[in-house]
């Protein structure tokens, strides 16, 4: 089958590829546009190490074919820092909320989303809007306090 | 939370900086397995068998060749034989044999998901076309998958050379037993008579995986001269290029492996699967092959740990004390020997100061993928069993159980059940932080339990190198060869720093190919803080000695008048009253006046790894309606020695207890009549999401290593170990009823609360 010509935006910025009918937007951003800070770690959409936000909402992006970003906003933890770290990644590494690193861009998107939803998010509506997250080494416990950490500075800078 | 010794001489030691590969990991920055590409590379992919048990009568891969576009296909016959021999890579030894006929199969198939053919093709596509058109035919035999199935004398033999060791008389027939083991202490018909009470339990676990997030991933190059390059995710760069080598029938020396950022592997990252493939698809198709396993692959063809059977029988005085322990283990090895029940059988009694014990560790093949170490191989699986028992014994004598475990407990100067005399231990230390938590005194409500267990592991040291390189401007370098698994980045640039007296903001920490740096064991046995850390100490040491002579030379004195301090030399002769500090950068500056570059490597073999004690708490709803277990609170006590940087000494604490709580609920291997896995992803195989657990309290006790410069102990085994019976214990003080059979999965709870209930 012929390949389809895609135009999307990745981080603010046109971009363009073929894509196989089949191709996921997770092989696009890895494979075509060599954005490999995006992972893969199960292909099911179960583990969400793939998240990305497209149009303003979270994917896992091993679901979503490339063709679907046709004309559409995608972000991924490429475009995340804008000027410096966001706090969000500040946080991440001022609270040791990683180890190996490889859910982290994954879990950083979907922390993102889930403070551009919702600014002061309680630690049980952090932990279910993550529960699609898996990290297998931190137990969670210092990622969610660096999510509620970096909600409270959101907060105060939005007041400041 | 932790409880810090003084040193206040430590600036750097007992900090908690960013850590140095941070920023490359919150930007995507830092290259994974699957990151890396070569130019040029091929698609590799592997087929495996659809049959737990098979014999492999042909493979045809005619059609496959014949495709455009798919330049090589290999099977086990284009591989060469290899001796079967011992190579000790890590905490354990492997089979060198056993782990070529692993990577893939030659005349029979043993576990469904068995590498039986790999192709390499100019695009996934391709790839997957070609495995299609391998045409293999199989015989397949009947097959056997419960640890005890196997055991029994009609059972189906996977290996026919396999006569287990260990018996008093050598068997006539081949068995799955590859090995009994074990060991005794006393007199235990005695003991057992001088008991007051006797608390007796069959237990189960079910086989589960390490369930790192990142799949297996490997790029490989064979040149034209047979110089080969390997870019792999793995525990150990050196592993991997022994391993390859070993099964390629290879000099090392002509390969190189160079570590990718490894995203995650407890223990599971301590072998090869795919790199050994993939060099051998390069050298046939002429390009380097990349090779990525799915999800389902990691699940049927690597990891897990041992299922397992396991009996135990305590006898105690009426005061609590333990006098008799009869324990036999019976641990599935999946298809190759190699389970670890000897280090269960070592770790089952290793906190308790028993007078009489008899332990037996049974070694079984099984139609399963072969085990791989899992964080603490061995121990979590013993503890549950025992940490289980000790918990009944508590409550039938009605003692509390952090104080049936004082009674009982091993201290410095006495012997570990398995041989050895214990040397600054801190496991009362542990027990006694475990009681003074706050956790302890809450009350519980309805339906509520609240469960303990303690847990040891060994620790290791070994062969390490650590080299420090300063830099012409007088920053630093600091190079080891162990892949950096859950931030030992930081502890290395910490102590370097610290060694040093330079800020850990001027230490760069690398992690270099198998070409530019000497050896190291693998990331493994939590070693690499204490054993790599020792190897950093000592080249920065060697550092510090040669400014110091470089410092005097330049002064003209002894140099037993130059002080180090702060990065800083100093002139302490009082002859030389011009003589002007000088720090690092300007020693650096000036190194070729004072005998050339700055740098030094240590390799080591570090002895004296102290071993490792912890003791959790748990608390747990348990809904009587359905049997859903909700955790509600944990704390972790662990001894760690002294703590480099105590946030990432607590990440493992949290994530050791974590993934027991998962081990202990939800996690298992589900395998269908015909032996096939029917979980193979992370939907039906349900490791702990961020919903599932409360905030994990770790505390720090800190009894330093004397053997240790900055006191360390390994501490990334130890928290995997209590978990599984401190939930369970929970769980039996929620319901009243004890379920001695991993995992605690609702079905299971609410089966036996009716039971209970008549």
């Amino acid at each position: 089958m012929s390949k389809r010509h895609v135009t999307t935006v990745v981080n603010g910025d046109q971009a363009e590829f073929l894509a196989d009918p089949a191709m996921t937007l997770l092989d696009a951003l890895r494979d075509e546009l060599n954005l490999t800070g995006t992972k893969e770690g199960c292909g099911s959409g179960d583990c969400g190490a793939c998240t990305v936000i497209l149009d303003g909402r979270i994917v896992c992006s091993c679901l979503v074919l490339a063709a679907e970003a046709e004309g559409k906003r995608v972000e991924t933890i490429e475009g995340l820092a804008h000027e410096g770290l966001h706090p969000l990644q500040q946080k991440f590494l001022e609270h040791a909320a990683l180890q190996c690193g490889f859910c982290t861009p994954g879990l950083l998107m979907a922390s993102k989303a889930l403070l551009d939803a919702n600014p002061d998010p309680t630690e049980t509506e952090a932990r279910y809007w993550l529960a699609g997250n898996l990290c297998r080494c931190t137990g969670y416990d210092k990622i969610i306090r660096a999510v509620l950490d970096a909600a409270a500075e959101l907060r105060q800078a939005r007041a400041a | 939370m932790s409880e810090t010794l003084e040193r206040p001489d430590l600036k750097v030691v007992g900090t908690r900086p960013i850590r140095p590969d941070g920023a490359d990991k919150v930007t995507g920055r830092a290259a994974y397995g699957a990151d890396y590409n070569m130019p040029g590379q091929l698609v590799g992919k592997v087929l495996r068998s659809p049959h737990a048990h098979a014999r492999i009568v042909a493979i045809d891969t005619r059609k496959a060749r014949a495709i455009p576009g798919v330049k090589a296909v290999i099977t086990g016959a284009d591989l060469p034989e290899v001796a079967s021999a011992l190579h000790q890579g890590g905490e354990a030894a492997s089979n060198m044999r056993d782990l070529a006929m692993n990577v893939m199969a030659r005349d029979k198939a043993l576990y469904e998901g068995h590498a039986v053919a790999a192709v390499a093709a100019i695009s996934a596509a391709k790839a997957d076309e070609a495995l299609a058109a391998i045409e293999v035919t199989y015989e397949i035999l009947p097959h056997v998958i419960e640890v005890e199935d196997a055991m029994r004398p009609d059972a189906p033999v996977l290996h026919p050379h396999v006569f287990t060791e260990g018996l008093e008389a050598k068997p006539d027939k081949a068995s799955n037993i590859v090995k009994r083991s074990g060991f005794n202490r006393g007199d235990v018909a005695e003991g057992f008579a001088s008991a007051d009470v006797v608390v007796e339990g069959r237990y189960t676990t079910q086989p589960v995986h390490q369930g790192y997030i990142e799949p297996h991933a490997t790029v490989a190059s064979w040149g034209a001269d047979g110089q080969c390059v390997v870019w792999a995710s793995s525990q150990g760069q050196f592993m991997v290029q022994t391993y390859c080598a070993k099964v390629l029938g290879l000099e090392n020396s002509n390969i190189r492996v160079i570590p990718a950022e490894i995203g995650g592997g407890f223990g599971g990252k301590t072998t090869v699967y795919l790199e050994p493939l993939a060099l051998a698809l390069s050298r046939a198709g002429g390009a380097p092959v990349k090779m990525v396993m799915t999800r389902d692959e990691v699940f049927r063809a690597t990891g897990p740990t041992s299922g397992s059977v396991m009996y135990v029988k305590l006898g105690a005085k009426s005061d609590g004390t333990i006098v008799a322990a009869d324990i036999e283990l019976k641990f599935q090895a999946g298809a190759y020997a190699g389970s670890p029940v000897a280090q269960g059988c070592m770790t089952a009694l290793a906190c308790y100061d028993v007078a009489n014990f008899t332990i037996t560790g049974w070694d079984v093949v099984t139609n399963t993928p072969k085990v791989a170490a899992y964080r603490a191989p061995g121990a979590p699986i013993a503890a549950f069993a025992v940490e289980s028992a000790v918990d009944e014994l508590a409550r039938k004598l009605n003692i509390d159980p952090i104080a049936i475990r004082e009674k009982n407990a091993v201290v410095s100067g006495g012997k570990a059940p398995y041989g050895p005399t214990y040397q600054n231990i801190g496991y009362v230390e542990t027990l006694a932080a475990l009681k003074a938590s706050d956790h302890y005194k809450i009350p519980l409500g309805p339906n509520q339990g609240r469960g303990m267990a303690v847990g040891f592991w060994f620790n290791i040291g070994g062969l390490s190198t650590g080299a420090i390189h300063v830099q012409e401007d007088g920053s630093v370098v600091v190079a080891t060869s162990n892949p950096d698994i859950g931030g030992s980045r930081a502890s290395m640039a910490m102590m370097a720093a610290e060694t040093l007296g330079v800020p850990v903001e001027k230490v760069r920490p690398v992690i270099p190919d198998t070409a530019s740096i000497g050896f190291s064991m693998l990331t493994g046995g939590s070693r690499t803080t204490y054993a790599t850390g020792m190897a950093v100490v000592q080249a920065a040491e060697r550092v510090v000695a040669d400014l110091k002579r470089r410092a005097a030379a330049l002064w003209d004195t002894a140099v037993e008048n130059v002080e180090w301090k702060d990065g800083v030399a100093t002139c302490l002769d009082a002859a030389k009253p011009d003589a002007r500090p000088l720090p690092l950068a300007r020693l650096a500056a000036t190194a070729g006046r004072t005998g050339g570059p700055i740098s030094a490597e240590a390799s080591i073999n570090a002895q004296g790894a102290g071993p490792g004690f912890g003791a959790h708490l748990c608390d747990v709803e348990v809904d009587p309606e359905t049997g859903q277990v909700t955790v509600l609170r944990y704390t972790a006590a662990q001894d760690v020695g002294r703590a480099i940087h105590p946030s990432y000494v607590e990440g493992q604490v949290q994530g050791g207890a974590a993934q027991g709580v998962g081990w202990a609920l939800n996690e298992e291997y589900v395998f269908d009549r015909d032996g096939r896995m029917e979980n193979p992803g992370f939907l039906d195989y349900r490791v702990p999401v961020a919903s599932d657990l409360p905030m994990i309290d770790a505390i720090l006790v800190e009894v330093p290593n004397p053997r240790h410069p900055y006191g360390v102990k390994g501490v990334g085994e130890v928290p995997i170990v209590p978990p599984l019976a401190a939930v369970a214990n929970a769980v039996r003080g929620a319901t009243g009823v004890r379920i001695p059979d991993l995992p605690l999965s609702p079905p299971r709870i609410m089966a036996a609360m009716e039971k209970a209930q008549g």
